[in-house]
């Protein structure tokens, strides 16, 4: 866990900052660490869709526990992105049910479309990172991609992908949080 | 045309606010409970019911309920399992994204019952838009004096809260779910102690899942009794069915129990049949965990009588010629499906998705997806198939949770009824591995 001594040391916005306070009252005074996922999740969101050790450590400032017990939750979960990502993460469900359905065939489409690979760094323009994940559970809309808080469903076609994609580009800011006024820019930490 | 408990109303423009809800009987059961029964004529309602987990165990959910250790001065705890990730299932997700005061009066009835004065839902990571509804709906149920303190000045105190997962299907198992409440991994615990007596933060915690709760409430109006006139024997009710697969109507369906399968799948007040005018080939009934039966037991048992989507019927014949009723995942596939690809993912998702604490699971999931892989791929051998059997059957019995279970049976049961296919995928590589190829030869019966 390296860090650069010139890298200024992240920090929540004042809405973010409220509303992890709200959250951690949901829990018994001494149990604060229990807010660890939703706060790793606003973390993420805040900081251009992924947690970095700082973040991380940022997260464990706030919750008052070690970085390690911060570390060895995001490593557990799927949902954290440990390295940067482009503006939009594509997850694509590959479970069997989204299988029988042409997931695969989603796959290859998404890959050839947006120029990067499932599993590697984002594409070239910066815009798309690829991702396959298990089952979303939304098996009766499949094949499925979901984009942050969004499903996307029924990606059968390459009408409905074209239509996600175009939806996706013309985002230039991610939708706003319950909390915020705005959605933050896409991307903040990796441009 | 069944009965419908849960999903009525499901499709009222605005159910999902509160005066709209309530317009349509919302919240009566709340009013019932504690104004005019004890919490423990709310559980003798309950068990009364016949009412059984709809997470998947189907365990009777007033006998868990009577479990609960209710020491003197130390709080309990209610925790809702919304983390709904067995493949083939997306009931709860509907539920709560359409119906979220359905599960949040259950809850409060439900807690009443129990003595909680806080209630947790855990919500699987991913459906963050679903807890953003649930809150909204929360938020109108307090300034409705539906929660905080003293409810419709009854005396009784209920704080809910929705606390979203962060990607793992493990945290489905209920002290797996407790401790990610608790902001750490996902590892499943040791049992004893059993949540009922050391839950969450080490209290007594009944842990129950969104369709059982949400059940709570027409059983409470309705009575114990009545609820339990519908459906079969001891599987009474009403019960999601999330279809998905190859067929024509995929979508989540509330059936009485008692349906036949072949009702569910090919008449048009369900599935409508199997897509693009093709044959069955195979069924999942109960999330992927659960046996995979070829369609001619699916449909009929051993003993050649109607397969009925019953706890009962659906077990029927044990493993050999039989499955289970699961989460109520119901996954179809038709002619052209190759089990030994759906067999290799759903391996795959095991081993993605096991903790790694116990080393048959941890070690053996990974081993079954390697063979499949090698035999999907072309590259298997004729003893990799006993191989998958052997491993399969070394993972079971021997793990902490039912992880293991869940990625050996699946495994077990394509090669019980599909071996064929299996050992044509070792002698034709070739064929077997093309993009598109169809399996030529027949389905082989236990």
């Amino acid at each position: 866990m390296e860090s650069t001594a010139t890298a200024a040391k992240p920090q929540f916005s004042e809405a973010a900052k409220a509303e992890i306070e709200r959250i951690c009252k949901q829990y018994p005074e001494e149990r604060r660490k229990s807010a660890m996922l939703p706060v790793l999740h606003i973390a993420q969101a805040e900081f251009g869709g992924w947690v970095s050790p700082e973040v991380q450590d940022l997260v464990a400032e706030v919750l008052g526990v070690k970085p390690i017990e911060v570390y060895e939750v995001s490593s557990f979960y799927t949902m954290f992105n440990l390295k940067p990502v482009g503006k939009h993460v594509l997850e694509i469900c590959r479970t069997g049910p989204c299988m029988l359905r042409g997931s695969e065939e989603l796959t290859a489409h998404l890959e050839r479309i947006t120029g990067a690979k499932v599993g590697g760094p984002a594409s070239e323009d910066g815009l798309f990172t690829l991702k396959e994940v298990e089952c979303l559970a939304a098996c009766g809309f499949a094949p499925i991609v979901q984009v942050r808080e969004k499903y996307y469903e029924q990606l059968d076609t390459p009408e409905a992908v074209d239509a996600m994609l175009t939806e996706l580009r013309n985002q230039v800011h991610r939708p706003a949080l319950p909390w915020e006024e705005n959605g933050l820019p896409n991307a903040l930490a990796n441009n | 045309m069944g009965r419908k408990l849960l999903t009525e109303h499901i499709n009222v423009e605005g159910i999902e606010t509160l005066d709209v809800y309530r317009k349509h009987g919302g919240y009566r059961s709340v009013e019932k409970a504690l104004k005019t029964m004890t919490p423990d004529e709310v559980v003798e309602e309950v068990k009364k019911s016949g009412l059984r987990g709809r997470g998947g165990a189907g365990f009777p959910t007033g006998l868990k309920w009577s479990f609960l250790a209710k020491p003197e001065g130390v709080p309990r705890y209610l925790v809702c399992n919304a983390d709904e990730s067995e493949p083939g299932t997306f009931k709860d997700r509907q539920l709560m994204s359409k119906l979220p005061h359905l599960l949040i009066e259950g809850m409060i009835t439900s807690s009443y019952a129990l003595g909680a004065n806080t209630s947790y839902i855990y919500i699987r990571g991913e459906l963050l838009y679903v807890l953003r509804i649930l809150e909204k709906a929360i938020a109108e149920a307090y300034a409705a004096g539906f929660l905080g303190k003293n409810i419709l000045g009854s005396g009784y105190d209920l704080d809910l809260f929705v606390h979203p997962g962060g990607g793992a299907y493990i945290c489905g198992e209920e002290t797996a779910l407790l401790e990610s409440l608790e902001g750490k991994r996902g590892n499943p615990r040791n049992k004893p102690p059993f949540p009922a007596v050391q839950g969450l933060y080490a209290r007594p915690t009944v842990v129950n899942n969104v369709e059982s709760i949400a059940a709570v409430p027409v059983i409470v109006n309705e009575g114990g009794d009545e609820y339990a006139k519908i459906g079969v024997g001891k599987s009474t009710g009403t019960k999601l069915f999330s279809a998905c697969g190859h067929l024509n109507k995929p979508g989540i369906y509330e059936i009485e129990l008692g349906l036949p399968v072949e009702e569910f799948i090919y008449s048009d007040e369900y599935c409508g049949g199997i897509w693009k005018g093709r044959d069955l080939k195979a069924v999942v009934a109960g999330g992927s965990s659960v046996p995979i039966l070829p369609k001619e037991l699916i449909l009929k048992t051993a003993a050649g009588e109607d397969r009925l989507m019953t706890y009962e019927s659906l077990s029927d014949g044990g493993f050999v010629t039989g499955t289970m009723l699961g989460s109520g995942g119901f996954i179809a596939m038709d002619e052209t499906t190759s089990i030994v690809r759906n067999t290799w993912s759903f391996a795959r998702f095991y081993h993605h998705e096991s903790c790694g604490q116990c080393s048959p699971c941890r070690e053996g999931t990974g081993w079954l997806e390697k063979v499949l892989h090698r035999l999907v791929h072309g590259h298997g051998q004729r003893h990799d198939i006993d191989l998958l059997v052997s491993v399969a059957k070394q993972i079971e019995g021997n793990t902490i949770c039912p992880l293991g279970e869940a990625a050996a049976w699946p495994v077990a049961a394509a090669v019980r009824h599909f071996r064929d296919e299996f050992e044509w995928y070792v002698t034709h590589p070739q064929e077997a591995t093309k993009p598109g190829a169809v399996y030529p030869g027949q389905l082989v019966r236990a």
